[in-house]
């Protein structure tokens, strides 16, 4: 082992059936380090993590902790957590309706007896000790979110940990809590525990970490000194591609050439929603692809989700075709002829015990009305012609669409969203988790749409193909616009230093 | 490669109706009939006999259970629907029974304990009530819909409260419908020789098919009892169509109450229509539906709420003491349950697949 290193992962292997989660992957945290782990959606981050948690069984490679002779077996959770691993989910993961102090304890009473006096007595010394404005007998609940995660955190501590492991810890709190928050893990690292860092957050990473591993479709990209790793080409290397790597500009697509090309379709101005995101202003022209980009968490999927009334909105004003309209609900955008594709398939966009015919046929059903029902042999002729149309693997229009396959389901999706018959197409990753076959039709199917003069905006986590599809795209970093390029302007160094914040000078 | 599709021989036959939802309940009738057949020959009677008013009218055992399960038929059809959009149940339908059978009494009685002549047209009485239904259905659908209390939950204050309302509405007396009129809706219509309550479950039931046909209410509440957050992004209004599953659930005890307090043109508020949302529930789970919400089967479940009364009147006719009868009744519904359970299904569907060799060699 290195010198100083309390923690080294060699050689990790990680097969799941069809996919290399990881393949040969080195990992080394040393005493009183905050280390920060990047890479994309998909990159490895959390199988990594769960190898080394327990939560998965790796196929290969060894850990080695700092005073273990041999190389550690890790099987369970609960083997991680005696060898001193701890974890703190991006979800709280305590029980909120019992005393901080009974959560700090939970689980590691020898025997039946537990002397309540000395437990909470025991767990106002930790508190106090690591500054955490709580005491052990409030009810967990009627502490903040970020105080939460800190009592998660003292709970770890106090279970000798030496490698804390934060999974996105920063993701619900604000400003301020993120700022306390820090000042606990410089506590930490003063103490000498090392500290494993999960975020989106760029900023959050230049603050308060000292070294970045980056990984990259399951492979170790590399390990770096903060200070020697400009922004810019952390982007670069999370996203794989080089800063002179201008060779994938969009192929000439077909372009709608209708007379009303240049009006604008949709158009918000300081559109902002409860999600969370700062107000931005948008517009789409008819037979337009455009795309919001930003790395996962920016707030990309919030925008659009504002745009169709998904979340609630809370100010802007909108116009459709022109006009000044009010979308309040999805119902209201999907009357104005808009159509939204959700990110989450399984979460927001199946409807699972449902046959595939349903799932087609379902939005709009709903314009339609409760009383217009489509008739049993309308909706078999309409489910046929769309699978027909889109390929969809199916067994039959009457097989469930939770049993169909990921890329399946999503065609189904998207032939509910055709069938209404939408001016604006929204599509949030449409091709995620997608054979790449099927990736390449989804994308000619989106620019043939736009040929048709139908406006779609498409996001997309791989840079790529946004660049194939769109025309122009909106940049976001941190849930705010930061910028727009169109054109010519767009590749993937102008994408990247946009994500990254300008020049590779400018902030740190 | 044609006779692997088929589903031919025992097995595949076997498999196929194992398959589909309907065939537990439909299973339960079967067996319930062959045990009757075996004990009593004459349990299948039916007989054109004089009543007390002189009416010539069917009875026997059948003609008894189509007669008193009807309550249970129609509540079940709204329990369907409940159970399908809020994945919950509403356990206050006895109560509100009594709620909208005392509203009934109160308009035909105007206010007296036993007038000789009805006070109101009994039309108006009954929409009155079904007024009073509707409203308790919409304060249980407005705190699952709007408030997200479990169903459960919610609807144990109409179960607590609801005799006691009913009692209230009546000043606590009990009202006696002198006119013969009224007895029609749960006895017999002069010259008809079927029950009316069976004649007003058939009428529900064509109403409820008619609707699921010609609205789209069971693509919506099942979408919204599968995948709430997906129904919204697709336009739907998850909590209102929750709310007014518990409206249409509303309506049904309306129509129930009424068979209920015209068989004995009265009321016991402590005792109408007593446990019988535990039946109305059963009859749904019966029907193969899952309780936690989502695809249901309608006839599925109005089949299993003439299983238990079938049930019911199986086991009066074994003699069984009225206190024992639940206890046996559980015994019965223990069985349906775990046979109906989705892991017990697919090991009599594989016992199926195991048995569809040896049928076609046999072929």
């Amino acid at each position: 082992m290195k010198e100083n290193a309390i923690l080294e992962m060699k050689g990790i292997y990680k097969i799941f059936p069809g996919v290399r989660a990881l393949q040969d992957v080195d990992f080394t945290l040393c005493k009183g380090e905050i280390h920060a782990l990047m890479g994309e959606n998909g990159a490895g981050k959390s199988t990594l993590i769960k190898v080394l948690t327990g939560v998965y069984e790796k196929d290969g490679g060894d850990i080695f902790l700092e005073g273990l002779g041999k190389a550690a077996v890790i099987r369970s959770p609960q083997d991680a957590q005696k060898l001193g691993i701890s974890t703190v989910y991006q979800e709280i993961t305590l029980c909120p309706n019992l005393s901080v102090a009974e959560n700090m304890y939970i689980g590691r009473g020898d025997g039946a007896v537990q002397n309540w006096k000395k437990m909470n007595a025991d767990a106002d010394k930790i508190l106090q000790n690591l500054d955490i404005p709580a005491r052990g007998a409030q009810q967990l609940s009627s502490c903040s979110i970020a105080i939460q995660q800190m009592v998660a955190i003292a709970r770890a501590v106090d279970m000798d940990c030496k490698v804390l492991i934060l999974d996105e810890p920063t993701s619900s709190l604000d400003e301020k809590e993120v700022e306390k928050l820090f000042g606990l893990m410089r506590d930490l690292k003063k103490r000498g525990v090392g500290i494993i860092f999960v975020t989106h957050f760029l900023d959050q990473v230049y603050e308060v970490c000292d070294k970045i591993t980056v990984l990259r479709d399951g492979k170790l990209v590399g390990e770096y000194e903060i200070k020697d790793l400009p922004r810019v080409q952390l982007v670069s290397k999370m996203l794989g591609k080089e800063l002179d790597d201008m060779s994938d500009i969009k192929s000439d697509a077909l372009a709608y050439k209708g007379k009303d090309a240049d009006t604008n379709v949709f158009e918000a101005v300081g559109l902002q929603s409860n999600a969370d995101i700062k107000p931005f202003n948008f517009h789409i022209k008819k037979g337009e692809v455009n795309g919001f980009t930003g790395l996962l968490g920016s707030g990309r999927s919030e925008c659009v989700r504002a745009i169709f009334g998904a979340d609630r909105v809370i100010a802007g004003n909108v116009k459709k075709d022109g006009k000044e309209v009010k979308i309040k609900k999805p119902i209201d955008a999907m009357k104005l002829g808009i159509a939204y594709l959700p990110e989450d398939r399984k979460l927001d966009g199946i409807v699972g015990d449902l046959s595939v015919r349903e799932n087609i046929i379902l939005a709009a059903q709903v314009l339609r009305g409760a009383f217009k029902p489509f008739s049993k042999a309308e909706t078999y002729k309409i489910a046929d012609e769309y699978i027909k149309m889109l390929e969809i693997k199916t067994a039959s229009a009457d097989t469930p669409i939770k049993s169909l396959s990921g890329g399946n389901q999503q065609k189904c999706i998207l032939a509910r969203w055709l069938l209404t018959h939408p001016d604006y197409l929204i599509l949030d990753e449409p091709t995620r988790g997608i054979d790449v076959g099927t990736k390449i039709e989804i994308q000619k199917l989106v620019l043939k749409l736009a040929s048709e003069g139908m406006s779609v905006t498409f996001i997309s986590s791989e840079t790529d193909e946004m660049l194939r599809t769109c025309s122009r795209l909106i940049v976001m970093r941190d849930r705010k616009v930061v910028g727009e390029l169109s054109n010519e302007e767009l590749c993937q160094s102008s994408i990247m230093n946009t994500i990254a914040g300008g020049g590779t000078t400018d902030e740190k | 490669m044609k006779n692997k599709e088929k589903k031919s021989g025992i097995g595949g036959l076997m498999r196929g109706l194992v398959r589909k939802q309907i065939f537990i309940p439909i299973a339960a009738l079967v067996i319930l009939t062959i045990f009757n057949y075996i004990m009593d020959p004459t349990f299948f009677k039916i007989t054109l006999s004089p009543n007390s008013l002189g009416y010539n009218v069917l009875s026997g055992s059948i003609i008894t259970i189509l007669d008193n399960g009807s309550e249970l038929a129609i509540l079940a059809i709204g329990m369907t629907l409940v159970t399908a959009a809020s994945g919950g149940q509403d356990i206050s339908v006895g109560a509100t029974i009594a709620i909208a059978g005392s509203v009934i009494l109160r308009i035909l009685c105007g206010g007296q304990t036993s007038p000789d002549t009805l006070q109101a047209p009994v039309i108006v009485a009954f929409l009155v009530a079904c007024v009073a239904g509707m409203l308790a259905g919409a304060f249980n659908g407005a705190l699952v819909a709007y408030f997200r209390i479990q169903p459960m939950i919610a609807t144990l204050i109409l179960f607590t409260a609801g005799r006691s309302i009913g009692a209230w509405i009546n000043n606590n007396t009990l009202p006696v419908v002198k006119d013969p009129s009224f007895a029609v809706y749960g006895g017999f219509i002069p010259g008809i020789a079927v029950p009316t309550p069976f004649l007003i479950t058939v009428a529900c039931i064509i109403i409820i098919t008619l609707v699921l046909k010609f609205t789209t209410l069971g693509l919506y509440t099942q979408s919204v009892g599968i995948n709430e957050e997906s129904s919204r992004l697709n336009g739907l209004n998850p909590a209102f169509i929750k709310f007014l599953t518990f409206v249409i659930l509303g309506l049904c005890v309306a129509v129930a109450a009424l068979i209920k307090v015209s068989r004995i043109s009265s009321i016991n508020y402590s005792v109408i229509a007593k446990d019988i949302e535990m039946d109305a529930i059963l009859a749904v789970a019966l029907g193969g539906n899952k309780l936690s919400g989502g695809k249901f089967n309608m006839a599925a479940s109005i089949i299993g709420a003439y299983v238990i009364q079938f049930l019911t009147t199986t086991l009066y006719a074994l003699k069984v003491d009225a206190n024992a009868l639940p206890a046996y009744k559980a015994v019965v519904v223990i069985a349906l349950v775990v046979l109906s359970a989705p892991s017990v299904t697919e090991k009599i569907s594989a016992l199926g697949k195991k048995m569809k060799p040896k049928a076609k060699e046999v072929a």
